[in-house]
C-alpha cells in the first residue's frame, strides 16, 4: 500500500515539476559554436582581438568596462594584444588624473595600469544621456544575467517590429530575447557597422559573436587558466582515488569484512 | 573511552603526557572502537570536518582582500577575481564549498534519520549536530550578503524583514539589527564580523558533537548495541581513516566539477550585479539550501506564524528523538518506517522546488501540504508508528547475523518480511 503512496508522490512530482518548466514561456535562446565552452574550452584570440573593436567603436560610448585595466588586454588567457600594441590602445584614451602640486586635476594619456575609460562622468550623466535608462557596465554582464553568452548574444540579435497589439513610447524597442520584451537600447549591431582590420566580414552574427566572446572573457578573465588547472586537479583526483581504493581493499583485507 | 591507561613509550613523551595528555587523546582517537560494518552514508562526518576547515581557510584568505563596505565590497569581490594570485580559485571554493558542505550535512541528517542514530544514547550528539546546523545556516546566510550583489542586499532585506513580524517589539528589533532604517552600510560590517565569528563557534560545536560521540561510540546500520572493542569493531586508524579518505576523494572530484567547470550554476546570476536599493529583483530566492524553509515561511499566509512554522521546522528534529517512540533504531528493521522515510526525502525535495517558485496558485496549495505533511511527519507519524509497527527481528551481532532480538532490545514480536543484511 504504502509502496503506491511513494510511486504515485513521484508521479505527482514529476507532473508538477514539468508542468512547472513547459509553464515558462520564454523563447529558447540563441547560441552559437562558443570556444569557450566544455572542459577544455579556450577563447578564441581573434574573436576577442575583433570583439574588443565592436566593444571600442559600437559599445564603449554607453556601456563602461570599470573592472578592466588597459593590461588585461595583452595578459595570458585574454585577447592577447602585443603589449606594443597595448601601450598605444591605451595611449588613445585620456584619463582624468591629480591632483598636481598646484592642487589641479589634469588629463593626461591613459597607461597600461589604467583602468578602461568611462564613457559618462558618473551615473546620472549616464542616465539622462539615455533617456532614463542607466546603460549598464559590461565588465560581469555575461554572469550576471541568466542563459549567460547565450542570453547576450538572443539579446543583440533579437530585435523585430512588435507583435500587434504591442505599444511602445517613444525610445523603447522591442526584443524577442528581452526579460518583458522591452528595451531602451536601439538595435546596436548591423552589417559592415564596423570594418574588422583582420578583414573578416562584419556581418551582424559575426559582430555579435566576436562582443559576446569578449564579454565572457571580461566577465571571467581566468577562464582559460581554470579549465586548465580543472582538469588536472580532476586527473590528480581520480588517480589518487584508485590508489586509495586499492590501498583501502588492501587494509580491509585483514579483516573479514566487505568495505 | 577506551584507554585511559595508555603509557608513551619515550622518556619525554611520558614526561610530557603526565602534564598534559595530548599523546593519551591521539591514542584514544587512533585506537577507537568502530563498528566494522559501517556503510558510505557514515562517510560524511569525515568530509564535513574537511568542509568546514577548508571554509575556515578559504575564507581567512578572502577576508585579507575583501572590503567590508557598501560602496567597495562588490568592486573588492570583483578585484579578488581578477587581480589577486588565484584569487578567483579561492573565492569559488568557498561559494561553491558552502553548497558542498551543506550537501554533505543533509546527506549527514537523512543519515541519521534513517539509521535512528538520534535515539538514546545519543541525543544529545544531535542536537549539537542541530546547532551546528542552525549556526550553518546563519553563516552561510551572512556569507550570502558579504559580495553586496542584489540578491545579496534583498536577501539580507526579506530575512532580516521577518523580525518584525514579532508582536510590538518587531520594528524595533529589526531597525536595531540593520543598525539604521534599512540594510545598508551598517549591517553589511556587522554581518562580516558574524560571518567571521561563526565558524569558530561552529568548531567549537564540532568538538563537543565528537566528543559526545565517542562516549556510546557510533551507531551503525543495524542499529544494535555492539560491545567495544569485539570482533564487531576495526580501530579508527587505519580502518576508517582509509575509508574516509577514500570517500572524501570522490566527494573532491564532484566539488572540483563545481569549482572548475560551473562555478555560477549554484548561485544567482542576479548576484552579479551591484546591489541597488531602488531596483528589486523579478524573484527574490535564497540559496538552494534554504529553499525548504523558504518554502514553510511562505506557506503560511501570516507573517509571524509563517516565521514560527519554519522555525519549528528546524527546531522540531531537537525533540526527534523524544518524537521517535520505537526503540528499533534502524530502518532496516522498521518495514513502516522505511516507507515513511522515503516520503520525508520526497517532501523535503518538493518543499526545495516550490521553494524557488513563485508563491502562487498550484506552487502554493503544494508548499501547504508538503508543510503539513512535513509536520505530521514528526508530530503524528512518528510517536503513533512506534507504537504500532510490527519490526522485522534484530540479530545479535554485527559478525553473527542470526536473528533473535538483542540484549538492549525487547524481543521482537513478529517475524514476517525478514530481511537480508
Amino acid at each position: 500500500m504504502l509502496k503506491f503512496v511513494k510511486f504515485f508522490s513521484l508521479i505527482i512530482f514529476l507532473i508538477l515539476s514539468s508542468t512547472a518548466i513547459s509553464a515558462e514561456k520564454s523563447e529558447k535562446l540563441l547560441t552559437t559554436d562558443w570556444t569557450f565552452k566544455g572542459p577544455f574550452g579556450k577563447f578564441d584570440r581573434a574573436s576577442l582581438q575583433r570583439g574588443y573593436q565592436v566593444y571600442q567603436e559600437v559599445c564603449a560610448s554607453c556601456h563602461s568596462l570599470k573592472y578592466m585595466s588597459y593590461r588585461n588586454l595583452s595578459e595570458e588567457g585574454g585577447p592577447q594584444f602585443s603589449v606594443q600594441q597595448t601601450k598605444a590602445i591605451a595611449a588613445n584614451f585620456e584619463i582624468l588624473d591629480g591632483p598636481n602640486p598646484e592642487g589641479e586635476m589634469f588629463t593626461r594619456p591613459a597607461r597600461l595600469s589604467d583602468k578602461f575609460a568611462m564613457p559618462y562622468l558618473n551615473d546620472e550623466e549616464a542616465k539622462s544621456a539615455n533617456g532614463g535608462a542607466y546603460p549598464p557596465d559590461m565588465s560581469v554582464l555575461v554572469k550576471a544575467r541568466k542563459g549567460g553568452a547565450d542570453y547576450v548574444y538572443s539579446v543583440l540579435l533579437g530585435y523585430e517590429d512588435p507583435p500587434a497589439g504591442v505599444k511602445l513610447d517613444d525610445g523603447v524597442y522591442y526584443n524577442k530575447y528581452m526579460y518583458g520584451n522591452k528595451i531602451k537600447m536601439p538595435a546596436p549591431l548591423s552589417d559592415d557597422l564596423v570594418e574588422y582590420t583582420d578583414g573578416t566580414n562584419a556581418t551582424e552574427q559575426q559582430m555579435a559573436k566576436d562582443i559576446v566572446s569578449f564579454l565572457m572573457w571580461t566577465a571571467e578573465p581566468h577562464l582559460e587558466q581554470r579549465h586548465k588547472i580543472g582538469f588536472r586537479a580532476i586527473i590528480y583526483l581520480i588517480i589518487l582515488s584508485i590508489l586509495v581504493y586499492f590501498s583501502m581493499k588492501k587494509i580491509w583485507s585483514r579483516i573479514e569484512t566487505e568495505v | 573511552m577506551s584507554e585511559h591507561n595508555y603509557q608513551p613509550k619515550s622518556k619525554f613523551g611520558k614526561w610530557f603526557n603526565d602534564r598534559l595528555p595530548l599523546l593519551t587523546l591521539a591514542n584514544h582517537l587512533t585506537d577507537y572502537p568502530t563498528p566494522k560494518n559501517l556503510n558510505y552514508w557514515w562517510t560524511f562526518g569525515g568530509i564535513l570536518t574537511f568542509c568546514l576547515i577548508t571554509q575556515i581557510i578559504t575564507g581567512l584568505v578572502l577576508a585579507m582582500h575583501y572590503i567590508a563596505h557598501a560602496d567597495l565590497a562588490f568592486s573588492s569581490v570583483e578585484h579578488i577575481m581578477r587581480d589577486v594570485n588565484y584569487g578567483w580559485l579561492i573565492r569559488y571554493i568557498h561559494a561553491n564549498g558552502a553548497s558542498m558542505f551543506f550537501l554533505a550535512v543533509y546527506i549527514h541528517i537523512f543519515r541519521s534519520l534513517f539509521y535512528g542514530s538520534y535515539k538514546s544514547p545519543r541525543e544529545i550528539i544531535w542536537i549539537l549536530g542541530i546547532l551546528i546546523y542552525l549556526l550553518m545556516m546563519a553563516a552561510a546566510f551572512m556569507g550570502y550578503v558579504l559580495p553586496w550583489g542584489q540578491m545579496s542586499f534583498w536577501g539580507a532585506t526579506v530575512i532580516t524583514n521577518l523580525f518584525s513580524a514579532i508582536p510590538l517589539v518587531g520594528e524595533s528589533i529589526t531597525t536595531w539589527l540593520w543598525g539604521g532604517y534599512s540594510v545598508d552600510n551598517p549591517t553589511l560590517t556587522r554581518f562580516f564580523t558574524l560571518h567571521y565569528l561563526i565558524p569558530f563557534l561552529i568548531l567549537g560545536l564540532v568538538v563537543l558533537h565528537i566528543w559526545a560521540l565517542h562516549v556510546p561510540g557510533n551507531n551503525n546500520p543495524i542499529g544494535i548495541d555492539i560491545k567495544k572493542p569485539s570482533k564487531d569493531t576495526v580501530s579508527f586508524h587505519p580502518y576508517i581513516v582509509i575509508k574516509d579518505l577514500f570517500a572524501l576523494l570522490l566527494f573532491l572530484i564532484l566539488f572540483a566539477f563545481f569549482v572548475f567547470y560551473s562555478p555560477n550554476v549554484l548561485g544567482h546570476a542576479d548576484n552579479y550585479i551591484e546591489a541597488n536599493p531602488l531596483v528589486t529583483p523579478a524573484h527574490i530566492v535564497p540559496e538552494w539550501y534554504l529553499l525548504p524553509f523558504y518554502a514553510i515561511l511562505r506557506s503560511i499566509p501570516d507573517k509571524l506564524m509563517g516565521v514560527i512554522a519554519m522555525l519549528s521546522a528546524i527546531l522540531i528534529l531537537a525533540a526527534l528523538p523524544w518524537l521517535d517512540t520505537s526503540k528499533i533504531r534502524s530502518a532496516v528493521f522498521r518495514p513502516l518506517y522505511k516507507q515513511f522515510y522515503w516520503i520525508l526525502v520526497l517532501d523535503v525535495l518538493i518543499l526545495g522546488y516550490v521553494g524557488a517558485m513563485p508563491a502562487e496558485g498550484l506552487y502554493l496549495l503544494v508548499a501547504r501540504i508538503g508543510t503539513a505533511y512535513y509536520f505530521a511527519h514528526f508530530l503524528i507519524i512518528l510517536p503513533i508508528l512506534g507504537k504500532i509497527e510490527k519490526t522485522t527481528p534484530l540479530p545479535m551481532s554485527i559478525t553473527e547475523p542470526i536473528l533473535g532480538g538483542s540484549l538492549n532490545v525487547e524481543p521482537v514480536r513478529n517475524n514476517v518480511n525478514t530481511q537480508k543484511l
